[in-house]
């Protein structure tokens, strides 16, 4: 539109198409409904304005009448209802196999992480027409990462992963905004998504690309940090094998069963005593206060590596996992999530 | 007390806006079962934070409750509370016959008991003072692991002493307030404000102090008695 | 009936002249008297809050924030908020109208705890000249909302004190809904049975119970909040293991009730403003009574429609945008009811009636808007954003404002023994209906486009649309200040009113205005039904 006026958000995203058709047909039923109730308001205050010789009509009322107005807008409700949640799980569930980004945000900048090891501040560069998968978890106070052109946003939380996916359809830079209050700077707390062309986005990673990948500089701080000597391969390993572990269900020493998931990674990493695998003893230290976040997703990275065939690919989303987005499955959640 | 002397104390009780001592007390009497919802949904608040985490953290809870809680000391305290209750329904009962000294003698054993259980609570704070329960700034707290040594608590430790102390200190909060409550009306039907006619406020305070008594009922359980023993 | 003004009118004894001085006013136990002393309060309270308004306003006409600092800009939108949900418009309606017209609306002398009644004013300017120590010393910054874990831990604010100072707020207010509760079950005349109420008074003891239900638990939310400011120590805190995402629960599980209890005395004042205007008895009766409480059920039970990306699970919020949708039928049945009211009706376009269609149009709106957001397709886009802010606005302020004003016009006459000047009271209506709605109707498209809220500083392709929403700004202002000067005005220089001058239906116009300490001479026995106009004038006369 105008660009100093700007009436409708740009369009770049696979789910935009589908909330402006929703939001469209919101304003179309809804404006309807208003309208009618002005236009039926003005009519009744002209048409029964006082006048010397009106007398009102003392009417009690009309079950009938009462009935048609509770049921038709219920109805029209329900429609809104089940139209909206159809998209609403589309926008909420990663697809398989999609790229994936990690987000961290801090009062009041964001920093992403390509797992090529790429890292930006504030700009997020990703391929158009591919599916990108956020991982996002705050270094401090809530936030929300919002791309008004991809027409969702996620809040960003201190203590676990949010996730959100989209699947940019056009290329150009789109407004990043932080979307929760955290502060001083929350209105400058904000960057842009740039949508580039396959070739162009693969030739700007390498360009860019001046340390080992996410994996890599993972399996370095294992390495550092000691969880090597616990977690091995062979049969002497103190702690669980961490190969192949990423999206499978592990079975607990109190019965339950949990889904590997990043939330599972983080917390076993923060808080190793809340959640013992069967089998093993509770012995493993805990890591809080000794890793920051970022260190965190590089450690969740690399053990997400240990699932594939190959290094370098992304390990496939843990499988339905997503109606609990980022959080894992059994009944006794790890670091305390509120459904 | 003659019939017309409780009778005039009675008409003399009837403020202005009502029109029958009825209504007033059906009036009084209703507002006090408003306010009891009132503090149930104000402790709800603190209940439902204790479900989500103990959900949460099971294994915390139940170590806690084993090995932290005086499984004695809270027993004392339930036997104390629930026995506070029972004086004072005898102390309605009492002055429902018109037994002005009977009903308030037992209000004020009420108060004493009250008071023990007040005092039993303080120790029990102490010892967990002691102990290194006390989340924040005076937080020591050990646990043992399975194999006998002893290691720092680990933090979500405190999330259940703080729900502890901040559910406990608001109860007790609630019991003083009773305890100053029912030592008025205590002295007040002693100096013969209140007959068999005109007793409302009597009932009332009653009803406050079982309310106490109550959430006790549901915080005994649901602190001191999560591992079997 | 309508009195020309009298040179030397016949005083008779009212709740006013009974006894003079400042002992009879702060000890009074008069139900009438202490709604005439939070009417002060409150009007204080809105205009300290329109302050903070008017420097958000200012600061965003430009997208640099260049008015004041980041950190100044942060507390003023978060004292606006505090300000304006809490002292202004939770006690706005039911702490002046209810508290003045329920005990003679059901034939009463008083409520049935009048000096509880003192009290609950009493502890709220406490907790608003604790809130104004707060403003004054600093201010807090946190949003009305406090979200953990940067109210707790990272705010350098007043939070514990602001905290504080609603948790006390709260008593007031839970004190007040016990009191219409009580009265209302205890209180009423012989013969006036629940289905002969006003609609007044059913709005307002849905009002109530959410009061008494949802209060109590925002109070020991914040008392979390204020332990964890003192002792750092808390559930909140992720570093513990708690939930930041707990304390949002706790919080809407009280605030999303909130805003029923700002919306249903509106409702209230609605059923008495239409039909007197309309001279007809509401239409539909039970179905306008019925729909105050299931609102008052349902609202409890959609609060995480707040919190949809805030990291609920997906079932979490399918569950809660489908109760959503349920608790927008209620009020649409409501605005069905009022406007069918009107038909054949003999309808005049007074001050009073001008803000109640005012809120039948501006309501609509906002409910409309409302099902945008308990939408899930449409919500994660528009949440945080200016949508909501223009979604609550038209709400709380061309619903609630416009209905405690048209209240406010209707019942001045009977408050005062006065009347307002009609004229002003038009153009004042017509400004605040013209400013408002240039005010906030660029903000959906700028939530739409994507603008968040909070914002201080903003990217210069939304400034238009805010220069728009300044411009409306500043003509609403114009339009608050006219009924503060023409009512101030009307108390000297106003035609006396009689009992009556609506020739309206209701036990409250059947008594002397200003009424009488004890309301009535005699108590009333009822024998009618509500909005009974059958048999009274035909049409509204006019007061010169």
């Amino acid at each position: 539109m105008f660009s100093n006026l700007p009436l409708w958000p740009s369009q770049a995203s696979s789910l935009s198409g589908n909330v402006d058709l929703l939001y469209i047909f919101l304003i179309l039923v809804t404006g309807l409904f208003t309208i009618l109730v002005f236009a039926v308001v003005i009519f009744f205050a002209w048409k029964y304005r006082q006048a010397p010789d009106r007398h009102a009509t003392q009417i009690e009322g009309s079950n009938a009448l009462e009935a048609t107005w509770t049921l038709i807008p219920f109805g029209i409700f329900m429609i809104m209802f089940v139209w909206g949640a159809a998209v609403y799980m589309r926008g909420v569930q990663p697809p398989p196999n999609a790229m994936e980004v990690y987000v961290v945000g801090k009062q009041w900048m964001w920093k992403l992480e390509h797992p090529e090891g790429v890292r930006e501040i504030n700009t997020l560069h990703v391929p158009v027409g591919k599916d990108v998968r956020l991982t996002m978890i705050s270094q401090d106070v809530i936030h929300s990462f919002y791309v008004p052109a991809f027409r969702m946003k996620q809040d960003v939380l201190p203590g676990r992963y949010t996730t959100m996916w989209f699947h940019a359809t056009k290329t150009g830079h789109y407004h990043l905004f932080c979307a929760e209050y955290c502060g001083t700077l929350h209105s400058g707390m904000i960057g842009e998504v740039v949508v580039m062309e396959p070739n162009e986005y693969q030739a700007w990673l390498s360009g860019n690309v001046n340390t080992g990948t996410l994996a890599m500089s993972g399996e370095k701080t294992f390495a550092e940090l000691g969880c090597s000597s616990c977690h091995r391969s062979d049969t002497q390993g103190r702690g669980p094998d961490l190969a192949g572990l990423y999206g499978k269900p592990v079975a607990l020493d109190n019965g339950t069963t949990v889904l590997a998931d990043d939330n599972y990674l983080r917390d076993s990493i923060l808080n190793p005593g809340s959640k013992i695998v069967s089998g093993f003893k509770p012995i493993m230290p805990t890591y809080n206060g000794i890793v920051n976040e970022e260190q965190l997703l590089s450690l969740v990275s690399y053990i997400k590596s240990l699932s594939q065939p190959q290094q370098g690919q992304p390990a496939a989303a843990p499988a339905s996992v997503p109606l609990h987005t980022g959080r894992t499955q059994a009944p006794s959640a790890g670091n305390t999530k509120v459904k | 007390m003659s019939a017309s002397t409780t009778e005039a104390v009675a008409q003399h009780s009837l403020q202005h806006h009502f029109s029958t001592m009825e209504q007033q007390r059906e009036s009084t009497t209703l507002g006090m079962w408003i306010f009891l919802v009132t503090e149930i949904m104000f402790f709800g608040g603190l209940f439902t934070a204790y479900l989500v985490y103990r959900l949460a953290h099971p294994d915390v809870w139940e170590y806690a409750s084993r090995h932290e809680m005086e499984f004695w000391l809270g027993t004392i305290n339930t036997t104390i509370l629930l026995c506070s209750s029972l004086t004072v329904a005898l102390s309605v009962h009492a002055i429902q016959l018109g037994h002005r000294k009977l009903c308030a003698i037992l209000l004020f054993i009420t108060v004493l008991m009250g008071c023990g259980f007040l005092v039993v609570k303080g120790f029990e704070y102490h010892k967990h003072y002691v102990d290194g329960s006390v989340p924040g700034p005076w937080w020591h707290m050990h646990v043992e692991r399975p194999d006998g040594s002893t290691m720092p608590a680990p933090n979500t430790y405190q999330l259940f002493f703080y729900l502890y102390f901040v559910m406990t200190g608001l109860h007790a909060l609630h019991v003083t307030i009773g305890i100053v409550l029912l030592a008025i009306i205590g002295l007040w039907a002693w100096q013969g404000k209140y007959t068999a006619e005109y007793h409302n406020p009597v009932h009332i305070s009653g009803l406050y102090w079982h309310f106490v008594d109550l959430v006790w009922i549901f915080l005994f359980p649901l602190l001191y008695l999560i591992a079997g023993k | 009936m309508a009195t020309t003004a009298v040179a030397t009118p016949v005083v008779r004894e009212n709740y006013l002249n009974t006894n003079y001085g400042i002992k009879s006013w702060l000890l009074t136990t008069d139900h009438k008297r202490i709604a005439i002393l939070y009417l002060i309060s409150i009007t204080l309270m809105f205009f300290i809050g329109g302050f903070f308004a008017t420097l958000i306003r200012l600061e965003l006409l430009t997208p640099q924030g260049d008015l004041m600092t980041a950190d100044t800009y942060n507390k003023v939108f978060t004292m606006h908020g505090i300000v304006m949900v809490f002292f202004f418009l939770i006690p706005s309606i039911p702490a002046t109208l209810g508290n003045f017209l329920i005990p003679m609306m059901i034939g009463a002398k008083d409520l049935a705890f009048p000096r509880i009644n003192l009290l609950s004013w009493y502890i709220y300017i406490v907790s608003a000249a604790l809130m104004i120590y707060v403003i004054v010393n600093g201010g807090v910054d946190t949003g009305w909302t406090f979200y953990t874990p940067f109210s707790t831990t990272y705010s350098n604010t007043n939070v514990f004190l602001a905290g504080i100072a609603i948790f006390i707020n709260g008593f007031s207010s839970i004190l007040t809904g016990l009191n219409f509760i009580v009265t209302l079950h205890r209180m009423r005349a012989p013969g006036m049975t629940w289905s002969r109420l006003p609609l007044f008074c059913w709005s307002h003891y849905a009002t109530s119970v959410i009061q008494v239900l949802g209060t109590p638990v925002i109070a020991i939310t914040l008392a979390l909040v204020a332990i964890e400011r003192l002792w750092h120590i808390g559930i909140f805190d992720p570093k513990v293991g708690g939930d930041p995402v707990l304390f949002q629960h706790m919080f809407w599980f009280y605030s999303h009730p909130a805003v029923y209890i700002m919306i249903l005395p509106s409702m209230a004042v609605m059923s008495e403003i239409i039909t007197c205007f309309s001279r007809k008895r509401i239409f539909g009766y039970a179905f306008v009574a019925l729909a105050s409480i299931g609102i008052a059920v349902l609202g409890f039970l959609v609060w995480a429609h707040h919190m949809f990306v805030a990291g609920i699970s997906a079932y979490a919020a399918l569950v809660f945008s489908l109760l959503s949708y349920f608790v927008a039928v209620p009020s649409a049945i409501k605005v069905f009811n009022w406007t069918a009211t009107m038909y054949k009706g003999n309808v005049s376009l007074r001050t009073p009636m001008l803000y109640a269609l005012g809120f039948i149009g501006l309501f609509t709106i906002g409910g409309m808007t409302g099902l945008f957001l308990a939408n899930l397709g449409i919500d994660p886009h528009v949440t945080d954003t200016y949508f909501v802010v223009a979604h609550f606005h038209f709400i709380m302020v061309g619903g609630a404002v416009m209905a405690y004003l048209g209240g406010l016009h209707f019942w001045w006459p009977k408050m005062t023994g006065r009347m307002y000047n009609e004229l002003w009271g038009k153009v004042a209506a017509f400004l605040i209906f013209a400013g408002f709605n240039l005010t906030f109707l660029p903000q959906f498209i700028l939530g739409y486009t994507g603008m968040p809220r909070r914002y201080h500083a903003y990217v210069p392709e939304f400034q238009v649309l805010n220069v728009l929403s300044t411009a409306g700004a500043s003509i609403l202002a114009l339009g608050y200040l006219l009924p503060l000067i023409y009512f101030l005005s009307s108390l000297r220089n106003g035609p006396i009113a009689g009992d009556n001058p609506w020739a309206a239906q209701g036990l409250e116009w059947k008594t002397a205005s200003p009424p009488p300490t004890f309301n009535f001479e005699e108590t009333p026995v009822v024998t009618w039904e509500a909005y009974d106009y059958e048999d009274l004038p035909k049409e509204v006369p006019v007061v010169s």
